[in-house]
């Protein structure tokens, strides 16, 4: 009885991460030549890549707003991202994602001085091990930064589980097909540096105690996030310096 | 000259006395970056450089465009902004017939110019100095429009070596457009390769230095 209080306490993740780490993470930011910002995100087996074009003129013209800028996102997971082809094109998910996304980003962007115009975000998944909707996140705000569009802050983006009973970081598809227990539940979560958040949905069943607790554990997640996305930024300076400095 | 790459949300400095100038803004004593780019303080001014993003036009600005479409008082032209600008009919100094006006500019022809206003109607350019009108012979190439200061120098001091070098006459347009214009297509070639040395290397600390090298590495 003892040995097995024990093991529901000591939880095991399939790939033997801790419950607050992350999968590794790369990022690099102007991938993309003929965009006017660009970014890639990879977290494990996840590859995001997100192009910014704009500002530009917005077009159809009756969607055009005298107010301010438009922000369009485009979320799109290309066919062989997956290991059973997917059908090419606009599906219910990803018109639900797009939308979502650009709700995540919004609030950051300052589009005032950007009357009559629209900023397109173009994400593809090229490899997708879950968490694809924050890799698309934290790519399109690295590449938005990198078109030189104003904002007040970056946006991380995480998603933290709970996988019977215990929460963790950072899921993999393999452990959201977990079906012990409770079983999986699946929380993406966006938020500024501050730690305000943009963006957070959930996918199953939680307490509010529990969730609170999620939301901690996201924090210190997109911390961690945010400085990958500051470190690929600062990088890409740097690089440009053809190292000669 | 102190300067650093910023990120959008950053902290650049803080103090009460400091300033907060292009990019920035003032939140409780410190000032953040609004932009991707190069901060600099000078004289507790803090102004972030931007590095990237399309060109917005300013009044002032010498610009390279191309005749977009053909109206009944003007032309609108494409300079690489957002918005179009228009270049009024008034602006020619001989008499236009309006059923000619293809004999002054045509769709699709390039043309410099100066931003003389920009309000909400939108962006007005005018050709009535010397040096403006259509651009009838030469080369003419798009780079970064924030690299534009780095390849004019200063005062500049950039663009007088490479056309020295190139014996080229070289315009560089603030939206990002090069006209180059030289005794043969080689040495307008020779210019082109020069000024995207420069965009490249642009963050180099004394690259006037650095682009003499170039032109003694790299002769005709």
């Amino acid at each position: 009885m003892r040995i097995k209080n024990k093991m529901t306490t000591k939880f095991k993740r399939p790939d033997g991460r801790a419950i607050d780490e992350l999968r590794p993470i790369e990022a690099k930011v102007g991938v993309v030549p003929n965009a006017d910002g660009s970014a890639m995100y990879k977290s494990g087996d996840t590859i995001a890549i997100a192009a910014v074009y704009g500002p530009k003129k917005m077009h159809p013209q009756h969607q055009q707003n005298p107010l301010k800028g438009t922000l369009r996102c485009d979320y799109n997971m290309i066919s062989f991202s997956v290991s059973d082809r997917i059908r090419p094109g606009k599906n219910r998910r990803s018109m639900e994602i797009s939308e979502i996304t650009k709700w995540a980003l919004e609030p950051v962007l300052l589009l005032d001085k950007y009357q009559n115009q629209v900023i397109d975000v173009f994400i593809d998944i090229i490899q997708a091990d879950a968490g694809t909707r924050c890799a698309g996140i934290n790519a399109a705000a690295m590449a938005l930064a990198h078109a030189g569009i104003p904002m007040k802050d970056m946006v991380s983006s995480v998603s933290v589980g709970k996988l019977d009973k215990t929460l963790v970081v950072d899921l993999t598809k393999e452990e959201e097909d977990f079906h012990e227990g409770e079983g999986p539940t699946d929380i993406p979560i966006s938020m500024i540096h501050s730690g305000r958040i943009t963006h957070m949905q959930l996918d199953g069943k939680i307490g509010v105690k529990q969730l609170k607790e999620a939301i901690d554990l996201g924090k210190i997640a997109c911390e961690k996030v945010y400085e990958i996305q500051k470190k690929a930024l600062k990088d890409a300076i740097d690089m440009e310096n053809g190292g000669k400095e | 000259m102190d300067r650093k790459v910023v990120i959008p949300g950053e902290i650049i400095a803080e103090g009460e006395d400091l300033l907060p100038g292009e990019h920035t803004e003032k939140i409780d004593g410190k000032v953040i970056s609004l932009r991707y780019g190069l901060a600099e303080e000078q004289n507790s001014l803090v102004k972030v450089i931007p590095l990237s993003g399309v060109y917005s036009p300013r009044r002032g600005n010498v610009v390279i465009g191309k005749i977009e479409n053909l109206t009944n008082n003007g032309w609108v032209v494409d300079i690489g902004s957002a918005d179009s600008a228009f270049l009024s009919l008034m602006e020619v100094p001989r008499y236009v017939n309006k059923d000619a006006m293809e004999e002054v500019f045509k769709i699709d022809e390039l043309l410099i110019a100066k931003i003389w206003s920009i309000g909400k109607r939108g962006i007005d350019l005018s050709i009535k100095s010397r040096g403006y009108g259509k651009i009838e012979e030469g080369m003419v190439f798009s780079v970064n429009s924030n690299k534009v200061p780095r390849i004019i120098g200063k005062e500049g001091s950039m663009i007088n070596i490479i056309k020295e070098k190139t014996g080229c006459e070289i315009d560089v347009a603030q939206n990002g457009y090069v006209w180059i214009t030289g005794p043969s297509i080689d040495d307008e070639l020779y210019a082109k390769k020069a000024i995207n040395f420069v965009t490249e290397k642009s963050f180099i600390h004394g690259l006037t230095d650095e682009v003499t090298k170039w032109f003694d590495e790299n002769k005709k």
